[in-house]
C-alpha cells in the first residue's frame, strides 16, 4: 500500500520513516509522528493517499466540530476556551486551525495558535491537546482534500473532539465546516455580522450560533438579528426543518459563556444521535470528499490534456479563431474521456 | 496522483523566549518570512522552551526563530536547543537579536544554527532560514 519513500529535498531528510511506521507510532501517542503525518497530508500525493487508507479503518469515533465566522471574530480564543474545558473533562481534543496563504507569495502568518495557547497552557507544562495550523496554500481544491483527511487522521489516532477552525469567507472554508458533525458560527457585535453571515452562506450551515465579544455594546442586537433571520429563513439547520440553532453569548477573552458553548456542542451531538441525522451528516461529508477527490484528479488530467500536443494545438487554433472555444474544448474533452 | 507539492513552503515557528519586552521585531521578521513564501507559526511573547518544543512538534516546523533582547541568550538559547534534542527534535534554531560578537561562537557551539543581528536585511533573514532548514539534519 505504502509507496516507497520519495526522496525529500535536501535538509528534509529528517522526515524519515515510512508512512506505516509513522502511523503506528502516532497511534501509540507519538506527537512527533503525528506532526509529520500531518505534513504529508498537507502535501497531498501518494503519501497522503496511503494515510487516507490507514486512517479510514480506525476513524469514526470522534465528534467533528467546525468553528467559523468573520476574521477576528474570536474563533481561536473561543476554541482555546473549549479546548481547556475538554482537557479538564479528561478528553483529548485536537484542533486544526486554517488560515489563508498570501496569494502573492504563497507564504502565511498563522496566528491562531497564539490565542489558543494563551488559554490552554497558562504556564502548564504539557497539555494533551494537539493544535495544528494549516495554511490554505492558494489552491482551495487542496484544502478540500487536506482538511477532511487531517480530521480523519486525528480521529483515527484517538483525538476527540476534533475542532476545525476556518475563516468563514471562501466557499471551500464554509463547506468544510458545514460538513462537520456540528457547525458553530461565531458572530460579533458592530459589523452587521448577522447580515454578513447570511451572505456568506453561514446561516444555512450553522448548528449553533455564538455571539462573541458580548462584553461589547451591540451584542444583543446581533442576537436579535440572528433570531430574526432564523425566523425568516426557511432553512433551519442543514437537513431538518424542526431544528433551530441556539444562539449563545460569549466573551471568549474571559471565558464567559464557554461552558454553555461546550454544553450546546454536546447537546447537538446528542440530538444527532437520537436518530440517523449523524449518519446523514456523515454521508454528506463522505460524498463531499469523494467529489472533491475526483475533481482534483480530473483537474490534473485536464491540465495534462491541455498541455499535450493535441491540446496545445486545439487551444492555439481557438486562439487564432480557427476553432470555436466550444469545438476546442470538445476536442480535448473527447481525448480526456477516451472518446477518440 | 503523484507527489504533489514536493516544494511545499517551509514552516517556521517564531517566538520570543523569556519575559521581556515587545514583539515588534518579531512581527517584522514574520512578515519578511511570509513575503519570502514561508509559513510562519507565530507564537509571540512569553514563550518557554517547553511551549516552543510543543509547537515545533505539533507544527512539524522546519526551523525555529527565537528573538531575544534581554542578554539572556547565553543561557536561554542552549536550553532551547537541549529541550528540542531531549524531545528527539532536530529542528534548527536561529537566534535573532542583539548578540555581542564574542557570544556568537558560543551559541553556535551550543547547537544554534545561525545568529542574525539587528542589521540583517530581509533577504539575509530569509536566506539564513532557508540555509538552516536545508542543513537541519
Ligand atoms: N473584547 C473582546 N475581545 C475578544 C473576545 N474574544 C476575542 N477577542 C479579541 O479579538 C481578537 C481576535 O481574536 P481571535 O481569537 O484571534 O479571532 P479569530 O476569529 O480566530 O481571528 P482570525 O483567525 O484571524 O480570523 C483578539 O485580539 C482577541 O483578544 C471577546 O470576547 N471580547
Ligand atoms: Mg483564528
Amino acid at each position: 500500500m505504502t509507496p516507497p519513500e520519495s526522496t525529500p529535498p535536501s535538509g528534509r531528510a529528517r522526515r524519515r520513516g515510512s508512512v506505516d511506521e509513522l502511523y503506528a507510532e502516532a497511534r501509540k501517542g507519538s506527537r512527533l509522528a503525528l506532526g509529520r503525518l500531518l505534513t504529508l497530508v498537507e502535501r497531498g500525493g501518494d503519501a497522503a493517499d496511503s494515510i487516507s487508507e490507514l486512517a479510514h479503518t480506525d476513524a469514526g469515533q470522534a465528534h467533528i466540530v467546525g468553528i467559523t465566522g468573520a476574521p477576528g471574530a474570536g474563533k481561536s480564543t473561543l476554541t482555546g476556551q473549549l479546548v481547556a474545558r475538554y482537557v479538564e473533562a479528561g478528553r483529548r481534543p485536537a484542533v486544526l486551525a486554517v488560515d489563508p496563504s498570501s496569494p502573492l507569495t504563497g507564504g502565511a502568518i498563522l496566528g491562531d495558535r497564539i490565542r489558543m495557547d494563551d488559554v490552554v497552557v497558562p504556564g502548564e507544562e504539557r497539555s494533551v491537546a494537539f493544535i495544528r495550523s494549516m495554511a490554505t496554500r492558494g489552491h482551495s481544491g487542496g484544502l478540500a482534500l487536506a482538511v477532511p483527511l487531517a480530521a480523519r487522521l486525528f480521529d483515527a489516532v484517538g483525538y476527540d473532539p476534533v475542532i476545525i477552525e476556518t475563516v468563514g469567507v471562501g466557499q471551500v472554508e464554509v463547506d468544510v465546516v458545514g460538513a462537520a458533525d456540528t457547525a458553530v458560527v461565531v458572530a460579533t457585535p458592530g459589523m452587521g455580522d448577522a447580515v454578513q453571515a447570511n451572505k456568506a452562506g453561514l446561516l444555512e450551515v450553522a448548528d449553533i450560533f455564538v455571539v462573541n465579544k458580548a462584553d461589547r455594546p451591540g451584542a444583543n442586537d446581533v442576537r436579535r438579528d440572528l433570531d430574526l433571520m432564523l425566523d425568516l429563513s426557511h432553512v433551519t439547520g442543514q437537513e431538518d426543518t424542526n431544528y433551530r440553532p441556539p444562539i449563545l453569548m460569549s466573551s471568549a477573552l474571559e471565558g464567559a459563556g464557554a461552558d454553555e458553548v461546550v454544553k450546546a456542542i454536546d447537546d447537538h451531538l446528542a440530538y444527532l444521535g437520537t436518530n440517523d441525522r449523524r449518519l446523514v451528516r456523515r454521508r454528506h461529508r463522505v460524498r463531499t470528499e469523494v467529489r472533491a477527490r475526483i475533481e482534483q484528479a480530473l483537474s490534473l488530467r485536464i491540465e495534462a490534456e491541455m498541455d499535450s500536443n493535441a491540446g496545445t494545438e486545439a487551444v492555439a487554433k481557438a486562439e487564432a479563431a480557427e476553432l470555436s472555444p466550444t469545438a476546442a474544448s470538445t476536442l480535448i474533452l473527447d481525448r480526456l474521456l477516451g472518446r477518440t | 496522483m503523484s507527489n504533489a507539492g514536493q516544494d511545499a513552503p517551509l514552516r517556521v515557528v517564531l517566538a520570543k523566549l523569556g519575559l521581556d519586552g515587545h514583539d515588534r521585531g518579531l512581527k517584522v521578521v514574520a512578515r519578511i518570512l511570509r513575503d519570502a513564501g514561508m509559513e510562519v507559526i507565530y507564537l509571540g511573547l512569553r514563550q518557554t522552551a517547553a511551549s516552543i518544543v510543543e509547537a515545533a512538534e505539533q507544527e512539524d516546523a522546519d526551523a525555529i526563530g527565537l528573538s531575544m533582547h534581554n542578554a539572556g541568550h547565553l543561557t536561554l538559547a542552549p536550553t532551547m536547543v537541549q529541550a528540542l534534542r531531549d524531545a528527539d527534535l532536530h529542528t534548527p534554531v536561529i537566534v535573532g537579536g542583539i548578540v555581542p560578537d564574542v557570544d556568537v561562537d558560543e551559541l553556535l557551539e551550543a547547537g544554534v544554527a545561525a545568529v542574525l543581528g539587528p542589521g540583517a536585511s530581509a533577504a539575509e533573514v530569509a536566506q539564513t532560514v532557508r540555509d538552516a532548514a536545508a542543513v537541519g539534519s
